[in-house]
């Protein structure tokens, strides 16, 4: 099992995300912006970071590099793919998935762990938890702040696309307290906090049980790997 | 060398947090006249031919596809200078 993580000019979480796969029990394959080649991967992280130093908007000159091209093939042909925060913005800004970014509502960057609640345990990357969880990982961003149409929020809260909600607290504004959200067939899911930093005890969130204990992030690599399975 | 103006402003109904904050800065200092701000973006895009309107359809494109993102911003206008 081989899951692609793409480096952009910018990309800062690109390491941690492949560490990530391979804690899962995959293979991590390091792919490159400019190249029109996913090397065989049989799915794709985007990765955090701040491609292009977020210039213009958040992801969107990443949304024109290259290997998108691939990317978006390759989503529409079904291959798992996931957008972490920077990652998210680009798979937003490519309309791989509906809704758009803006600066958090409050100006400032944020970085905290965050409960979520899982809304859709059925995608390519949630599948490993069920509907309703909470979890908690770390989330670290300055435009974070999910807004979509009235229509499109009514859409796609209607179609199960909302995949992760905040709990307790709204950090940056996101309309409909929206964290992550997935394509209609549910293979491209994009979320701004950050499931690879909460895969290895010893470097995750706090939990009850230790400091820096929590894994929650596990689970939305071993989700793809057990879609991929079949 | 010709330029061509685009101006971008985030959509009305969306909250513009950078403007809010200028906006707050204006009111501190006294400037109570003032009711709202909002900020937007000004590309300019130089080249180096006359202009004519399959460059200007080009351009236009170019501000609705790379320059804005529709889901939060407006293209407001568009001219030559």
């Amino acid at each position: 099992m081989r899951i692609g993580v793409v480096t952009f000019p910018g990309s800062l979480d690109d390491r941690d995300a492949q560490r990530a796969v391979t804690l899962a029990g995959a293979t991590p394959v390091a792919l490159w912006h400019g190249d029109h080649d996913l090397q065989g991967v049989d799915a794709i992280i985007l990765p955090g970071g701040f491609s292009y130093g977020d210039y213009l908007r958040a992801g969107a000159i990443a949304s024109h590099s290259p290997i998108m091209a691939e990317v978006i093939d390759a989503a529409g042909k079904g291959v798992p793919v996931l957008g972490i925060c920077n990652g998210f913005q680009t798979l937003a800004e490519a309309r791989l998935v509906p809704g758009a970014h803006t600066r958090n509502a409050n100006q400032q960057f944020i970085r905290r762990d965050q409960k979520l609640r899982v809304e859709n345990a059925s995608t390519d990357w949630t599948n490993a938890f069920e509907a309703g969880d909470e979890i908690v990982i770390p989330m670290k961003n300055a435009d974070g702040r999910f807004v979509a149409d009235a229509e499109t929020l009514k859409r796609i809260e209607g179609e199960g696309q909302v995949v992760f909600r905040y709990l307790e607290v709204n950090p940056n504004g996101s309309l409909n307290d929206i964290a992550g959200v997935s394509n209609e067939r549910g293979n491209v899911v994009g979320l701004m906090p950050h499931p690879e930093h909460a895969v290895e005890p010893g470097f995750g969130p706090d939990t009850d049980v230790a400091m820096r204990s929590g894994v929650d992030g596990l689970a939305f690599f071993a989700s793809a790997i057990s879609t991929l399975v079949g | 060398m010709p330029t061509i103006v685009v101006e971008v402003m985030p959509k009305a109904e969306l909250l513009d947090p950078q403007g809010k904050a200028v906006a707050g800065a204006l009111a501190r200092l006294g400037k109570t006249e003032f009711s709202g701000v909002r900020i937007g973006k000004r590309f300019e895009v130089t080249v180096d031919r006359p202009v004519d309107d399959a460059l200007l359809a080009e351009v236009r494109e170019l501000a609705a596809d790379i320059f804005s993102n529709s889901v939060i911003e407006d293209v407001v206008s568009l001219t030559v200078l």
